[in-house]
């Protein structure tokens, strides 16, 4: 008894009750005090479980706590949103990555083979562009990131292959594949820019577009592991023709369908920047494919 | 080995570096001078802007628009490449 009055420390609000009476839970006590409960609990182990944990909750002080905590978490989760919604829309980016197997084999193999396509143009359905699973022409971001993280695996491959492996080198190849991505869509957006096309090129079409450069990597890499240095030649070649012959016709139906509902005499000098720019766009590609893939292969 | 081997971290010193080229051509000293002042480029109305134009354009709301953000982006840079080298 003396010992539970220590505990309290409201020795006198208890003395009048019985010895097994296990007392009321009061602000001062942080947890249950089942001492005086104890040789009752020792009977059914179980309700003595029962009887801590509906204590615990009903005391008042981890109510709040749990409400404020929950509250917080849910405000917390709110500010994130909308700070994530200000700089890029989730729903675009969402549209990029509607894609099912059968749109990625066929697209996979007019990356691969774009000279038999016949019908470049990017369907509509009231003013908003079709999303990869109906339209074959659509550009996404699951080919792109999916051949990126293959990439980067092959090229831990190539250079385990030649003893020249370590974590740091697989992270430098990451991201310097990474940020020469990033480097050619700033320079397509700013020369988009200069020659003032009007366009619905965002800049995730533009990631997007550049990113199917991975694809060709993959199979430049391949090509010289499995067949050596001409391997990787002939890879080089057949991807890098097959790549800008694709740019080509993809960018030159997007930015070019300005000139039919039109009708006025701009077109001319806005067609021949355009050109120019899609040109360009096709003709670095297989320069940053060879740049990004030869130190792989020797 | 990669000859030119990027960190994310490269790309924005170089950006960084690039926007603070843009910002320090003086309007009245060099631009006029070169022939790229902002007086000098607007075409007539409703004539469609060539590049030159448009590069004026561009140089003059980059400096416009990153003039105070500059301010703040070179100071943090000093500072972080100071302590850590």
């Amino acid at each position: 008894m003396a010992y539970h009055q220590g505990y309290g420390g409201q020795g006198s609000k208890h003395r009048g009750r019985g010895p097994l009476v296990p007392p009321a839970p009061d602000p001062h006590q942080l947890f249950d005090d089942t001492s005086a409960g104890f040789p009752h609990a020792q009977g059914t182990p179980g309700s003595g479980i029962d009887m801590g944990f509906n204590t615990l909750l009903a005391d008042p002080m981890a109510n709040v706590a749990v409400a404020y905590g929950s509250s917080i978490a849910s405000q917390g989760k709110d500010i994130v949103h909308k700070e994530i919604h200000r700089f890029m829309s989730v729903n675009r980016l969402k549209y990029f990555f509607a894609v099912d197997t059968a749109y990625v084999t066929k697209k996979l193999a007019l990356l691969l083979f774009p000279y038999a396509h016949q019908n470049w143009e990017v369907r509509y359905s009231r003013d908003t562009p079709l999303t990869p699973r109906q339209d074959i022409n659509a550009p996404d971001l699951y080919i792109p990131s999916m051949a990126f993280i293959t990439y980067i695996l092959l090229a831990g491959i190539a250079l385990g292959l030649q003893q020249r492996f370590s974590p740091e080198v697989l992270g430098m190849c990451a991201s310097t594949a990474f940020v020469w991505v990033v480097i050619e869509v700033l320079a397509l957006l700013l020369s988009l820019y200069l020659v003032t096309v009007q366009s619905d090129l965002t800049a995730f079409d533009l990631l997007a577009y550049s990113g199917y450069k991975y694809v060709g990597m993959i199979l430049a890499v391949l090509g010289g592991l499995l067949f050596g240095s001409d391997g990787y030649y002939v890879a080089l070649a057949w991807t890098s023709c097959a790549l800008m012959y694709f740019l080509a016709r993809s960018l030159r139906m997007k930015l070019h369908p300005s000139l039919v509902p039109d009708g006025m005499g701009h077109p001319r000098g806005a067609g021949r920047g355009q050109t120019y720019v899609t040109l360009g766009a096709a003709a670095c590609q297989p320069l940053i494919v060879y740049w990004l893939t030869f130190h792989l292969v020797r | 080995a990669a000859a030119m081997a990027f960190t994310l971290y490269a790309l924005l010193q170089a950006a960084l570096l690039f926007v603070n080229a843009i910002a320090v051509l003086h309007e009245e000293r060099f631009l006029r001078n070169v022939g790229w002042g902002t007086e000098q480029g607007i075409g007539g109305f409703g004539e469609e802007p060539g590049i030159k134009a448009q590069l004026m354009n561009l140089i003059r709301s980059v400096r416009t628009v990153m003039r105070v953000p500059l301010i703040a982006v070179n100071s943090i840079t000093i500072v972080l490449l100071l302590l850590f080298g």
